[in-house]
């Protein structure tokens, strides 16, 4: 059974107007010790999918339906008491800007010993010295001296290296990561990254990487699902789905990036833009943007605009679209007469 | 003749050298001040009151020329100095010390006046679409405030024309006209700030990471508009970014700055098939790309210094794994590479590394 399991998970968001639906049946699973990316656009759900796991979702937002079972436990069950346990100190999380986690009037060493100190019974001292193993474990120059400092006297690389540290405090088995990279620059961006996918591997953590970066996910991540209005359309491994994309927004994505075409000629861009979760297109939510859907015929072409695409098995891959489908279907039955 | 009238009747003649770069930047420099008026800058030290300065040095010397037609990106790391380049060339702010020439007249030292003519040839786009168009005005007044504001000739109608048409070019649908800013998305109010940009017929724009606040496939789409307007309108661009990738796609030529000076520029080919500086090889390796392979980063010591304490010698010195004792004593300028681009490193100079 995988460590955790997200099965058919919907979140809505009540507002006056009525609820709008933030996450539509995402299902999927981590193994102990898997890195997984979560790739979308702004306003694909991605972020409202890694709150919920920890059922951070705040009000209007609740999870309507579906579970999420984390070593054999519904989190969507449990008493806010028991999903404490597991916050922090079972899965642990990582956000973009770590300004705004980190809190200002606290030092560090402070921040890490009060953390400990709420999760485990032990002494300050105790906390203090496994506070400043873990900074030396992020790498930290100096790192007796930086659990006096504040934050505001450190770098946002630094800063970043804390937030690492203070996650990796109670030796969680899962770090969510939700854009723990996008603030910085490059070279620190490409450090952090390493560090991070060093400090999993080491200590067989699973990590759930949400980025809207391509290439990072490529680097860092064994499995990627890929998310758009609110729904999973493809996942699977994630150098199959860099290689050889199978659903068109996905290979809308890859192949819009700059590096795909060549230098100074057009981009391959995605007509439109993503549509808003309160006013979702019928059928497929991609298909007014989809570049295929001229080449369907008739029947799937009616399935893409009145039919929600269910998934379908492509290789090690699930995919969610009718002209996938399709396309499959055509290859099975020819290979079947041969037989 | 004053200087204000010379300038005004120079600028829209535009007789110029066709060989002769657009825009050059000769030696600026631009300082913050960080200590407050007068009196906070008083200290009391050693029994005697003394008075203390600091600055952000922001860009230290600069040169940069930007020629007809091309694309110069400025790529760097935040602090490095990217932006005050974009808003010193554009008048905005004031340098230090250098010059800055446009069209072979100097333009730093013009009055507000003077500077007009050239405020309608040079236009500007800002990172982020949701603090750059003004909520209280629709789309169309937005569009038709800098045509009013250059043109107070014109009639209604022609301005009117003149926004249609605008808007016709960059793809933005007549009805949007009587909406506001907020209506929009990222992506689409990218385009209104590029329409705004366009209205006034400019030949020279500045893009201060226009694309970086946009999703992906929403950056294709701006890309692309922005490339399209410099072939139908011949524009010239000086673009900052952070982003390599974009750099590679959209770049006649590359200047990377790092800690306010500039330590290379190149062709953009030349640049990404062989760079020469240090830190551009190190910023190269750092790009997260597609391909399977985990990528052999080159790891810097350390973080980049303040720009208020400027290390002595190259400003890179401290993190640069060729570093020698003349690095840190002394300044590198630039120098001619054989493959036509230049770069300030003692290193490459003495041919310690290739």
């Amino acid at each position: 059974m995988p460590l955790l399991d997200v099965n058919h998970l919907d979140v809505r968001f009540a507002l006056r107007r009525g609820d709008v639906q933030a996450l539509r049946d995402v299902s999927f699973s981590l193994e102990r010790g898997e890195r997984l990316g979560i790739v979308g656009e702004s306003g694909a759900g991605k972020s409202v999918a890694a709150f919920s796991l920890l059922n951070l979702i705040a009000k209007p937002g609740y999870i309507a339906g579906g579970s999420i079972h984390f070593d054999g436990q519904d989190l969507t069950q449990m008493s806010d008491r028991a999903l404490r346990h597991v916050r922090g100190h079972r899965m642990s999380m990582i956000f973009q800007d770590p300004m705004m986690t980190l809190n200002p009037v606290l030092s560090i060493g402070e921040q890490m010993v009060e953390c400990l100190k709420a999760h485990r019974r032990i002494s300050s001292r105790e906390a203090r010295a496994i506070a400043l193993r873990k900074l030396e474990h992020v790498q930290i120059p100096s790192p007796s001296a930086r659990l006096d400092q504040y934050p505001h006297e450190l770098s946002g690389g630094m800063r970043q290296r804390v937030i690492i540290a203070i996650a990796l405090l109670l030796d969680p088995d899962i770090i969510i990561a939700d854009e723990p990279t996008t603030a910085l620059d490059v070279t620190i961006q490409a450090e952090i990254m390493a560090l991070l996918l060093e400090l999993c591997e080491q200590h067989n953590v699973g990590l759930i990487l949400i980025t809207h970066d391509l290439g990072v996910v490529s680097q860092v991540t064994q499995r990627m699902l890929v998310m758009y209005a609110g729904r999973v359309i493809e996942q699977g491994p994630t150098r199959e789905i860099i290689n050889d994309p199978q659903h068109p927004y996905t290979q809308g994505l890859i192949n819009a990036l700059p590096q795909m075409a060549t230098p100074g000629s057009r981009l391959n861009q995605i007509p439109g833009s993503m549509p808003s979760l309160d006013n979702l297109p019928t059928g497929c939510a991609f298909h007014p943007r989809c570049g295929f859907i001229d080449r369907a015929d008739g029947t799937t072409r009616r399935a893409c605009i009145d039919e929600v695409p269910g998934f379908v098995t492509s290789g090690n891959c699930r995919v969610a679209c009718h002209m996938v489908a399709e396309m499959l279907e055509r290859e099975r039955i020819p290979a079947e007469e041969i037989r | 003749m004053n200087a204000t009238t010379q300038a005004k009747t120079q600028a829209p003649a535009q007789v110029s050298d066709a060989a002769a770069p657009l825009l050059e930047i000769r030696g600026v420099v631009k300082r913050f001040s960080l200590s407050g008026d007068f009196l906070e800058q008083l200290k009391f030290k050693r029994g005697r009151i003394v008075r203390e300065q600091k600055h952000v040095h922001a860009i230290n010397g600069v040169d940069l020329d930007i020629q007809r037609g091309e694309a110069l990106c400025v790529v760097g790391e935040s602090g490095c100095g990217k932006s005050t380049v974009a808003r010193t060339v554009m008048g905005l702010l004031h340098p230090s010390a250098g010059e800055v020439h446009y069209d072979g007249q100097r333009i730093d030292d013009l009055s507000h006046k003077a500077l007009m003519p050239y405020r309608r040839r040079m236009q500007m786009i800002f990172q982020n679409p949701y603090a750059s168009l003004n909520p209280r005005m629709t789309i169309q007044q937005t569009l038709e405030e800098p045509i009013r504001l250059h043109h107070p000739d014109w009639t209604p109608q022609r301005i009117k024309q003149q926004v249609a048409d605008v808007m016709a070019s960059v793809g933005i649908a007549a009805d949007w006209g009587g909406r506001y800013g907020h209506e929009f998305s990222g992506g689409q109010r990218q385009r209104i700030a590029i329409a705004r940009a366009l209205a006034v017929d400019p030949e020279f724009i500045v893009a201060d990471e226009p694309i970086s606040a946009l999703d992906v496939s929403i950056q294709a789409q701006v890309l692309n508009l922005l490339m399209e307007a410099q072939q139908q309108r011949n524009l010239t661009y000086l673009f900052i970014t952070h982003d390599l990738a974009v750099v590679e796609h959209f770049g006649t030529r590359v200047a990377v700055m790092y800690l306010g000076r500039v330590c290379e520029i190149a062709p953009t080919a030349t640049l990404f098939a062989r760079p020469r500086h240090p830190y551009t090889q190190a910023l190269m390796s750092a790009i997260p790309r597609l391909e399977d392979d985990r990528p052999q980063h080159i790891r810097l010591e350390g973080e980049v210094p303040t720009p208020v304490d400027l290390p002595s010698g190259c400003v890179f010195h401290g993190r640069c794994p060729h570093v020698n004792d003349r690095c840190r004593r002394e300044i590198p300028s630039l120098i001619a590479t054989d493959d036509g681009g230049q770069v300030a490193c003692h290193a490459v100079e003495e041919g310690r590394i290739d």
